[in-house]
């Protein structure tokens, strides 16, 4: 029991000081870097909570997806070298100050509040029910919200490439040969 | 040492939403504002996870949203750097004072 806490606690600095690294250097990949530290150690909690499949999907998405997004977008955009350009202080000062007042302000509510736990028998979070009730369409299913995600989900990756794609790459009435030799030369 | 609960994951989801909020504040590039957004998004899916864990382990719904969560913070992120690549080949630079077309 006492290996589990330790565990938690390692966790718990390891995503609080790369996540505050992340916002706070000013090389823009370092930043990229800790983030994705920060999401390592969010997944390593949900793992320590035994949710195995939320955690390997954060792994997935997030840590292999995102990021690497997130890199390739600053390697084209701008020199990966170069420091960003000094805050002013008193923009710092103002944000610490109301970013500080937020958290001691949740943070009393919450020590306030007394959570009350159900008293119904647990279900596991593995995989078989996680499926079940995903595809399900009775009371507890998710079967529509998933439809209507992965719905999303396409519309957004197809206005993606439409937003992404080069001015001359949509045009109408060129045959594909001429496009091609526009886009070499 | 405490055994830890809920109180302390949302002591870390809470430290983690301001800490997102921060870098939204004083950050001028679009990109490290894109990724403070993203840890933003990671403290509301702990917080859920939290509470389907410790106050209704008899139901899975804190882990759907979870899982919506994340597929919308995917498509998000998507679009975000459709947007900074075309900003970038019209105005050659993604700071946030150098797009103002919009602002008058």
């Amino acid at each position: 029991m006492i290996g589990s806490t330790i565990i938690f606690y390692m966790l718990a600095l390891l995503t609080l000081i790369s996540g505050m690294l992340a916002v706070s250097t000013r090389q823009i990949f370092r930043a990229a870097v800790f983030l994705l530290f920060s999401l390592i150690g969010v997944a390593g909690l949900f793992f320590w909570m035994q949710y195995e499949f939320i955690a390997a999907v954060q792994i997935v998405v997030y840590v292999g997806g995102i990021t690497v997004l997130i890199i390739f977008s600053i390697f084209l955009t701008q020199q990966a070298g170069e420091k960003m350009p000094k805050q002013k202080m008193n923009r710092k000062i103002f944000s610490s100050l109301a970013a500080f007042c937020g958290f001691v302000l949740i943070m009393i509510q919450i020590m306030q509040h007394s959570f009350q736990s159900t008293i119904n028998t647990a279900i596991q979070p593995g995989i078989e029910n996680i499926g079940n009730e995903m595809v399900g369409i009775n009371k507890s299913g998710y079967a529509l919200p998933l439809e209507v995600v992965s719905m999303l989900l396409l519309a957004a990756l197809v206005g993606c490439i439409v937003i992404a794609a080069p001015s001359n790459f949509l045009k109408k009435g060129e045959p594909p040969t001429n496009k091609l030799k526009s886009e070499t030369t | 040492m405490m055994q830890p609960g809920l109180y302390h994951i949302l002591f870390i989801s809470t430290a983690l939403f301001f800490i997102g909020m921060y870098g939204f504040f004083i950050r001028r590039n679009l990109i490290t504002i894109l990724m403070s957004v993203e840890l933003i998004l990671n403290s509301v899916n702990l917080n859920f996870i939290a509470f389907n864990k410790y106050l209704w382990p008899d139901k899975l719904t804190g882990l759907f949203f979870t899982i919506f969560i994340i597929a919308i913070a995917a498509a998000e992120a998507a679009v975000a750097i459709a947007i900074i690549i075309n900003l970038y080949r019209t105005h050659h630079s993604i700071d946030v004072d150098v797009a103002e077309e919009l602002k008058y």
